[in-house]
């Protein structure tokens, strides 16, 4: 059943060389912990993209509930946390999931520190890692405003007065990021769009660039 | 098909089943969470008192508002909702029609096209009602007015749930 729906499409669209080209490949032995336990350094990439994909579905759900607005920001998350099934667990998900996103992208990072895996040829996929590393912390800082409590409220304070501090353009940043003279109503509404649609589309579009140098270049060899 | 289960299927069962168990395990609380209105329980709502006096129902339909204080998921207006019914006696009884069309959702209004007198009339799509809430037959709406169930205490007027049709 399944087998004839794939082929009724296949015979139409042709997607098979598509997956094969993306799936279809041996994975060499120094990379693979069936034969070598501590390559399992190498999956941290790989764990990293599964994090940011749990990070996007657990975000659009939260999104169905969540209102980017000073009077009922905090009350939407007290419902959403408190009052729905589930919600605990999905607001949970992307509350633990923004930590360890970060912990994984840095032991990742590490393992290509250490392997010198940076080198040519594949500086340049170094540097869209680097790019993807602040992406993700703007991710982190612009979503941890959204609840709007205390802690996100004074968190945002000292972020906003830490980008004030950069010599000359310092108070411009701090005024961007504010969208205005204090952090409130403008604050919140911006770091919504940020953290839902500007963050995530330039996050997909460099892991697409990260993997297609990856797929390109191939995975470094051993040590 | 060989009845022997291939070491490749063997493989790609236990995998896919693994898979599958994993990501349903993501997915679940995520599908929960989003469809909790649809399994939640609306509030039983209760009679609440009207500025009408049993004196003033008559034969013809007034409108009568009333408010209601209810939680929209986070939000509660402080003022509440304010809400209308139709009342009048018929037979000596009294009726509150609730003002929403039958049709497709829009409101209705007593007596308010000189074309279809002494009819609740709903300005959408030309849905007619008869004073005693039954459709007009030809007209969109399929069925009458939801009537409100009433009491009266202390000469008052109060107005409770939707009787159930
Ligand atoms: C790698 C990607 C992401 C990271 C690191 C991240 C990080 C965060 C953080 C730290 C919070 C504060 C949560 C808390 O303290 O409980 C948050 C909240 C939120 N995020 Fe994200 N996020 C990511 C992607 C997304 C995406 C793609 C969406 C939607 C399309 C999204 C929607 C939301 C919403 C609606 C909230 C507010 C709800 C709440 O506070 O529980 N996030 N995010
Ligand atoms: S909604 Fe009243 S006639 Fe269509």
């Amino acid at each position: 059943m399944l087998r004839a729906i794939y082929d009724w499409v296949d015979e139409r669209l042709d997607i098979t060389p598509l997956w094969r080209d993306v799936a279809d490949h041996e994975v060499p032995e120094h990379v693979n912990p069936a034969h070598h336990f501590s390559a399992f350094i190498y999956c941290f990439g790989g764990l990293t993209f599964f994090v940011v994909v749990i990070q996007i579905l657990s975000g659009m759900f939260l999104a169905m509930y969540y209102v980017p607005d000073i009077v009922n920001a905090h009350p939407s998350v007290n419902y959403l946390q408190n009052e729905l099934a589930m919600g605990a667990i999905v607001r949970g998900m992307h509350h633990w999931g923004a930590s360890v996103a970060i912990v994984m992208l840095f032991l990742h990072t590490l393992r290509v520190f250490f392997t010198g895996s940076y080198k040519h040829p594949r500086e340049f996929n170094w540097v869209v890692g680097m790019l993807i590393f602040f992406v993700m912390l703007g991710l982190g800082f612009t979503g941890y405003l959204l609840p709007w409590d205390n802690k996100a409220y004074f968190a945002t304070k000292v972020g906003v007065e830490i980008a004030a501090s950069v010599p000359v353009i310092g108070p411009y940043i701090a005024t961007f990021l504010q969208g205005g003279d204090i952090v409130g109503a403008q604050t919140l509404a911006r770091f919504f769009a940020l953290h839902v649609f500007f963050l995530p589309a330039a996050l997909l579009g460099l892991l697409g660039a990260h993997f297609i140098l990856i797929r390109r270049q191939g995975i470094s060899g051993p040590l | 098909m060989s009845k022997k289960l291939s070491r490749r299927q063997f493989l790609t069962y236990t995998f896919g089943g693994t898979a599958g168990f994993l990501a349903s395990g993501m997915l679940f609380p995520m599908v929960r969470f989003a469809i909790d209105p649809v399994l939640k329980k609306g509030a039983g709502s209760e009679y609440v008192e009207t500025t009408m006096t049993e004196a003033e129902i008559t034969d013809s339909p007034k409108a009568v508002k009333f408010t209601i204080h209810r939680k929209d998921g986070w939000y509660q207006p402080p003022q509440g909702e304010e809400q209308t019914a139709w009342v009048f006696k018929q037979n000596g009884k009294v009726v509150a029609l609730s003002p929403v069309c039958k049709h497709l959702g829009c409101t209705v209004n007593w007596n308010s096209n000189p074309q279809f007198k002494d009819e609740f009339f709903c300005p959408c799509h030309f849905g007619r009602y008869y004073k005693d809430g039954r459709n007009v037959p030809g007209t969109p709406p399929a069925k009458p007015l939801d009537k409100y169930k009433t009491k009266i205490e202390n000469g008052r007027l109060l107005i409770g749930p939707l009787e159930k049709a």
